[in-house]
C-alpha cells in the first residue's frame, strides 16, 4: 500500500534526486537519507520547533511535511546558514552570547529567528519573543537566545545579507 | 511517532482532486496544509489509504474581491493573511485572528480552507466565518453548491462536506463603513489552543448599537453565535450595565468542555469577560455614521 516516487529537492544550494516512500517526513528525509542531522526531532507534531527549516526562504516544521511534497522546491537547513569556519551572524551571536546549552533546539531557533530577521518588524524584545513563541528551550530559560536575537539584528541592520 | 503508509497522489486540477475523492470516498483524504492532517498520522490517529495533495493547485491560492465580497481561496495561507495590506483594509478582523493562528512555522503551511473544513471547536477561523456570516463554496462531483457558515459547521471536526466535495472558496460579505471589531483568545502561551475566544463587530447609530454580532470558540463542539447577547444590545446604549448583561448571556449561551486546559466553569467565566472587552475595543473602533 505504501508506494515509492522519485524526487528531486534542492537542498542548502546542492539538488538531490532520491527515491522515497510517500510518508517519509522531510525531516527524516534530511537526516536519514541526506545526513544532515542539524535539523532535530522533539515532539514530532508541530508544537517544539526543534525540527524547523527553511522552505523556499519560510520556515516550516519539517515533521509535518512529507519529501514527496519537496519535490522540485528549495530547502534550507542549519547546516546551509552557514559553517564552523564561516557563522551567519545569528550563529555567530548565539556563540558571543550564549544562547545555547545542550544545543537541541537551536537549529530551530535559528531558522526561525532567520525567517523572523528577514520578514518581520522586531523593534522589541517582546517582538522576539513572541515570533521565537514556537520553539521550545528546556536549557537555557529563552533570556540569552533572545538576546542573541536582538544583537544579532544589530549586525545585520548595519551589514545587510541576501 | 511516525506516519502510518498511504498512496501519495499530488494531484494537479481540481478535476484530478475530485476525481480521486469520488471514486476512493472515506478511503482518500486531502491534503492541504497538512498542519492539523500530519499530526493526526504521526499520531496514527488517522489511518487514511490515500492521501490526495492539492498544494500544486495555484489556482486556489487567492484574495480577490468577487461584487463586493471579500473572497479567498482554500489553499491561501495563514500567512498570507496574516500580512496581506488588503485584508488589513477590507475585513481587519481576519488579521488579528490571523495572527493568533498557531505560531511561524505553522502559518507558512497551514490554508484558510483547511482549517474551516478541520472545524476544531478552538481553532479561530470558525469562529470569524460564522461571526461574519461567510459562504462556503464547495465543489463536488455535480458541480458547485453554496453554505453559509451557520450550515457549515455541525459538530467536533465534523462539517457538511461530503467525502467526495472539497471546500474551494470563501466569501466573505463586504465589510460595511463605520464597523468596529473587537478578537479577544485567552491562552496559556500565544500559539496555544484558544481556552476562550470572543468576537465582536459592532456598527454605532446615533450613540445605540445598531448592527451587533458575537462569535465564540473554544467553548463548545462547534464556533458559536451568542444571538441572545446580540439581541439585548441592539437599539441599547453601549454602557457597562449592557455590556455586563451581553457577557452573561454570551456565558449562558456557552456549552464549554472540561479538560486539563480548564474547568467548563472558568470557560464560561472567560466567556463572560472576552465579551465585554471584545465589546469594548468593537465600540472603540467604530465610527459613528
Amino acid at each position: 500500500m505504501s508506494d515509492k516516487h522519485t524526487i528531486k529537492v534542492k537542498v542548502n544550494g546542492i539538488t538531490y534526486e532520491r527515491d522515497v516512500e510517500s510518508r517519509l517526513l522531510l525531516g527524516d528525509f534530511l537526516r536519514e537519507n541526506l545526513n544532515l542531522t542539524g535539523t532535530h526531532f522533539g515532539c514530532e507534531h508541530g508544537v517544539c520547533g526543534a525540527c524547523t527549516v527553511l522552505l523556499n526562504g519560510q520556515s516550516i516544521r519539517s515533521c509535518l511535511m512529507f519529501a514527496v511534497q519537496a519535490d522540485g522546491r528549495e530547502i534550507t537547513t542549519v547546516e546551509g546558514l552557514g559553517d564552523p569556519e564561516h557563522m551567519h551572524p545569528l550563529q555567530q551571536s548565539f556563540w558571543d552570547n550564549h544562547g545555547l546549552q545542550c544545543g537541541f533546539c537551536t537549529p530551530g531557533m535559528l531558522m526561525t529567528a532567520f525567517d523572523l530577521v528577514r520578514n518581520y518588524a522586531l523593534e522589541t524584545d517582546e517582538d522576539i519573543r513572541l515570533g521565537l513563541s514556537g520553539n521550545i528551550c528546556r536549557c537555557t530559560g529563552y533570556q540569552n537566545i533572545v538576546t542573541a536575537v536582538r544583537e544579532a539584528l544589530k549586525v545585520l541592520r548595519e551589514k545587510p545579507m541576501a | 511517532m511516525k506516519p502510518p503508509a498511504f498512496k501519495y497522489i499530488a494531484a494537479r486540477t481540481v478535476e484530478e482532486a475530485l476525481g480521486v475523492l469520488g471514486s476512493e470516498g472515506e478511503r482518500a483524504k486531502i491534503l492541504a496544509g497538512g498542519q492539523s492532517l500530519t499530526p493526526m498520522l504521526n499520531f496514527r490517529l488517522a489511518h487514511p489509504e490515500i492521501l490526495v495533495d492539492i498544494n500544486r493547485i495555484r489556482e486556489l491560492e487567492f484574495i480577490a474581491e468577487g461584487d463586493g465580497d471579500l473572497a479567498i481561496g482554500c489553499l491561501t495561507r495563514h500567512r498570507t493573511i496574516e500580512t496581506s495590506n488588503s485584508i488589513r483594509t477590507q475585513c481587519p478582523i481576519l488579521s488579528a485572528a490571523a495572527e493568533q493562528v498557531a505560531h511561524l512555522a505553522i502559518r507558512t503551511r497551514g490554508t484558510f480552507g483547511g482549517s474551516l473544513a478541520h472545524a476544531d471547536p478552538a481553532a479561530e477561523f470558525p469562529v470569524i466565518a460564522l461571526l461574519l456570516d461567510a459562504t462556503m463554496n464547495i465543489r463536488g462531483p455535480k458541480g458547485t453548491r453554496s453554505l453559509p457558515a451557520k450550515e457549515f459547521f455541525v459538530s467536533l471536526f465534523s462539517t457538511a462536506l461530503q467525502p467526495d466535495e472539497l471546500l474551494v472558496e470563501v466569501r466573505i460579505p463586504q465589510w460595511p463603513a463605520g464597523r468596529g471589531w473587537g478578537f479577544r483568545e485567552l491562552s496559556r502561551r500565544p500559539g496555544d489552543f484558544a481556552i476562550a475566544i470572543v468576537a465582536a463587530v459592532v456598527t454605532m447609530e446615533r450613540g445605540k448599537f445598531k448592527e451587533v454580532r458575537i462569535s465564540m470558540g473554544g467553548v463548545g463542539s462547534t464556533a458559536l453565535r451568542a444571538s441572545k447577547a446580540e439581541q439585548l444590545l441592539k437599539g441599547q446604549p453601549p454602557d457597562d450595565g449592557a455590556l455586563q448583561a451581553a457577557g452573561q448571556a454570551a456565558s449562558e449561551a456557552a456549552d464549554p468542555p472540561h479538560d486539563i486546559h480548564g474547568s467548563a466553569e472558568f470557560r464560561r467565566n472567560a466567556v463572560e469577560v472576552l465579551t465585554r472587552r471584545a465589546l469594548k475595543d468593537a465600540i472603540e473602533r467604530a465610527s459613528t455614521s
